[in-house]
Order: structure tokens, then C-alpha cells, then sequence
């Protein structure tokens, strides 16, 4: 995931800055600057250099994220960790995407992907809207983001989402990734984290969970997802959809949860052994 | 892994197939229906993978569609198999489509008849056809029993023996299943294979 806190200056002109030029001097390259250019890396083999370095700078697929159907509407809860390789990148990134008041993306995968194609599904949905005069259906928003996804195919886009909402048949849930697979469904989990999310919400999920269980489930399956999984943490973010849209529930820090659901270090199972 | 097997008989044919839908080591959906309905007596069985296998069987299904509307005729279940092949076949050399498909239909001048078909674009017209690493013990145990003249409850019974099969033997054996028939009234689903812990 992208850090959203990256130090962007070296997108600004270069031609502004001083250090460039003298960078450029130094380097020596023998480049008429007439017009404005990037130094380029002095390296033997530039494409596989550069080729090495996408690996690096390349988002990794730390997330948890889920979603559930059950009687009382959608729950969407995540986590909020952004990492590239064994750097956490961030610990506040927003991976609920709000698509309009009654749809809801959710964001595993390359970060920046998902904010580009959940925000195009947005614009797509708009121009539904104003061109029917009816609020598109998950159903067909799933579906326009999965055809996007498809045209893409192979050509590197890396994202596996969660399409929720409410619409005239009711609550809705796909599964769309860059594979283009796209599937309906009562409970999903996607990320790095979601096998240890799975763990806990199968064995807790009920179609009949009233909606305080259920807000509590997702948040706690994603708490035990970051857990055990490195690579997914920050807060737990809960999300509800009803007949009348969205709403946040609750963002809470994954330590404080820690210490709410085990006040003495005994109480968990990774506690407590002795010591060989 | 995925499972899809086709037997022919005198008057019917049956297919059967997983109903997992996978992503990576997860099964994420346990009532994935891959054996599509073409028309009222035609069925297709698509395995390969995910975005390949909806967006090439609706492409598949949409023209099927659209030459039965447009000339007032339904195309054969041979016109079909050979239509699909050629499709195969074109994007095969532009960007091919991951999918491997039985396609079965019964017509009422040439009966039931069932065709084999890789995403190289191969075509074969078999008597009984499988794909996935689970047809390999079944093939051959259906070569052992099959028979032209099997009826309908016979060979119900020889397909839930080949997913008892999959399911002893293959170690990614999915653990729910579907099997249809096409007969001289059409399609339906005469038995689902469920797991009692994914039900």
C-alpha cells in the first residue's frame, strides 16, 4: 500500500530548484537542458535496474478488509496499515472508500489502483444516475467496475474489492479483483489478513445477529486478523448499510481493543506458557 | 481445484461440477454455478480462470442468443460446439481465453450429444469428458462402466461415484458439487453434492 504520507518533492519542477542544477553538474550528464529532464540513475543496465526497484517501491497486499450481509443490513469493517516490504508506510489510511451515500468500496491490493478505480466507479455511477434518473444498483456498479477490471486484464492492476450497499432489492455484496472475477456473496474477506478474519467471523456469523453482535464481529475479526497478521493494523474502521445508506460506526486503535479484550495478559492464549 | 465431467447416454446427457469459487488458497463462495444454461436444451460447463470464464461464457451466451432472435431458429448443440471453437480458436492468438468447456445439448433431430473443448480451441465430441486434475480418476473409471444404455437413475449414481471418487483421492478436492441433465425435456438439476460444514 502506498504510504499517503510520502515526501512528494521530488515531483515538483525541477527547474526551480537550485540543488537539481547542481546535482546535474556534478553528475555530468551530457544532456542539453534546454528543455526540463530527470537525471538519470548512473547505473550499468537501466531497465532492469529499474525493473529491481518496482519491486520495491511496489505496494505490498498488507490489508484485512470484510463484509457481511446479515438481517440488519451490510457490515464493512477494515484495518487501516499501509506497508511497503517490512516498512509500515502509514498507520491512518482510509480503506472504506465512499462510492455515493448508499454504495461503499472497500480497498486491498495496490492503494493507489483502488483510489483510481473506486473513484472512476463513482463518476460512472453519477453519470448513471443523471442519465436514468435512478440510483444504480450494486449489482450493476459491481458490474461496471469488474468489466473496467477485465479491459485492464494482465496489464498489471492489482486490486481486490469489496462493492456494498443498498438498492431497490435490498442489500447487496459483490467480490471484484483485478482478475476480473467478480462474485455475489453473504460474507468476503480480502487481504493478507483475511484467512485469520475468515477464522473468526465463520464461526461467529449468523444470518439473525443483531446489529450491535454484528458491528462487534467485524470489528473483532479484523482486531484477531491484525493480530496475527504484520502487515495489517492502525484501527479497525466499522461500517453499516441500511435502507437509508451508510454510516460510520466506529474507527478504534487496534492496541485499545488489545487491552479491552484482554485486560490481564493471562487471559491470551499466546501469554501465560512457561518457558522451556 | 476444479471439477467438471460429462457422460452421454442414449437418451440424456449429465454433467456435473464443483461449486467453489477460489482466490488464491481461499474458497470465497460454495454455490458458484459453472454449468450454464445456453437454452432451454443446451448447457455449458466453463472452468478456467474467474474473469475469463464469465466474461468468455456471457460473450458465448449473448451471441448464441442473438442468432436464435435474429433468424427465428435456434442453432444445434454441434453448431454451438463449432461456433465456441472458432471463437477460441481467433482469440487464441490475440489474448486467449483461460477456459476449458463441455458443452451438452440435446436436439431433437440428432439427440443428446456432448462436446470437449480446451482454451487451444481442441474440440472433441465424446461419449463421456472431463477437465481438472479430478477427471483423471474419474475418466478412467468411467471408461470401466460407462454404458450407452445407462438410465437415468444408473448414471446418477456412476457420477456421485466419481465425486466420492475426488473427493477420497484428490487432495484439493472441492467439497460441493452440482450435476445436471439434459433430456428430451430439458434441463435440470437433479442432485447438489454439499458438505455439511460449508452448508
Amino acid at each position: 500500500m502506498v504510504g499517503l504520507g510520502l515526501d512528494l518533492s521530488v515531483l515538483e519542477n525541477p527547474s526551480k530548484s537550485a540543488a537539481t542544477d547542481a546535482q546535474l553538474d556534478g553528475l555530468s550528464v551530457g544532456v542539453d537542458l534546454g528543455m526540463q529532464s530527470f537525471p538519470l540513475p548512473q547505473v550499468h543496465d537501466l531497465d532492469s535496474f529499474e525493473r529491481e526497484v518496482m519491486e520495491y517501491v511496489k505496494p505490498s497486499h498488507g490489508t484485512t478488509t470484510l463484509g457481511f450481509i446479515f438481517q440488519g443490513g451490510v457490515i464493512m469493517a477494515v484495518d487501516s496499515r499501509a506497508s511497503m516490504g517490512s516498512y509500515i508506510s502509514s498507520q491512518t489510511v482510509k480503506k472504506v472508500i465512499e462510492i455515493n451515500p448508499f454504495l461503499l468500496g472497500t480497498m486491498a491490493g495496490g492503494a493507489a489502483d483502488c483510489q483510481f478505480w473506486l473513484r472512476n466507479l463513482g463518476t460512472q455511477c453519477r453519470l448513471y444516475e443523471l442519465n436514468t434518473g435512478k440510483r444504480i444498483t450494486v449489482r450493476a456498479a459491481s458490474k461496471l467496475l469488474a468489466n473496467t477490471m477485465y479491459s485492464y486484464k494482465g496489464m498489471g492492476l492489482s486490486m481486490g474489492t469489496m462493492v456494498a450497499g443498498w438498492d431497490a432489492t435490498g442489500p447487496g455484496l459483490y467480490y471484484v479483483d483485478s482478475d476480473g472475477q467478480r462474485t455475489k456473496g453473504q460474507v468476503f474477506s480480502v487481504g493478507s489478513g483475511s484467512l485469520y478474519a475468515y477464522g473468526v467471523l465463520d464461526q461467529g456469523y449468523k444470518w439473525d445477529l443483531d446489529v450491535e453482535t454484528a458491528v462487534e464481529l467485524g470489528r473483532r475479526a479484523i482486531y484477531h486478523a491484525t493480530f496475527r497478521d504484520a502487515v495489517s493494523g492502525g484501527t479497525v474502521s466499522v461500517y453499516h448499510v441500511t435502507e437509508k445508506g451508510w454510516t460510520k460506526i466506529s474507527g478504534t486503535d487496534v492496541g485499545e481493543l488489545h487491552y479491552e479484550y484482554y485486560d490481564n495478559p493471562e487471559k491470551h492464549p499466546c501469554n501465560g506458557t512457561q518457558p522451556i | 481445484m476444479e471439477y467438471l465431467m460429462g457422460m452421454r447416454c442414449n437418451d440424456f446427457v449429465m454433467l456435473a461440477c464443483d461449486t467453489t469459487a477460489v482466490q488464491q488458497i481461499i474458497t470465497i463462495k460454495h454455490d458458484e454455478d459453472k454449468l450454464i444454461p445456453i437454452d432451454s436444451h443446451k448447457l455449458m460447463g466453463v472452468a478456467g480462470e474467474p474473469g475469463d470464464r464469465v466474461q468468455f461464457s456471457e460473450f458465448i451466451l449473448a451471441n448464441i442468443r442473438l442468432y436464435a432472435a435474429r433468424n427465428n431458429r435456434e442453432l444445434s448443440t454441434s453448431a454451438t460446439a463449432h461456433f465456441t471453437r472458432g471463437e477460441l480458436a481467433t482469440a487464441l492468438r490475440k489474448r486467449p481465453y483461460m477456459a476449458n468447456l463441455l458443452i451438452a445439448g440435446f436436439d431433437k433431430a440428432g439427440g443428446p450429444s456432448l462436446y470437449w473443448m480446451d482454451y487451444l480451441a481442441t474440440m472433441h465430441k465424446m461419449n463421456i469428458a472431463g477437465t481438472g486434475y479430478g477427471s483423471y480418476f474419474v475418466l478412467s473409471m468411467f471408461d470401466k462402466l460407462w454404458r450407452k444404455d445407462l438410465n437415468e437413475s444408473e448414471a446418477l449414481d456412476l457420477m456421485l461415484k466419481g465425486i466420492d471418487e475426488v473427493k477420497k483421492r484428490l487432495v484439493v478436492a472441492p467439497p460441493s458439487y452440482v450435476i445436471k441433465i439434459i433430456d428430451a425435456n430439458g434441463t435440470r438439476t437433479i442432485k447438489t453434492v454439499t458438505d455439511p460444514a460449508v452448508a
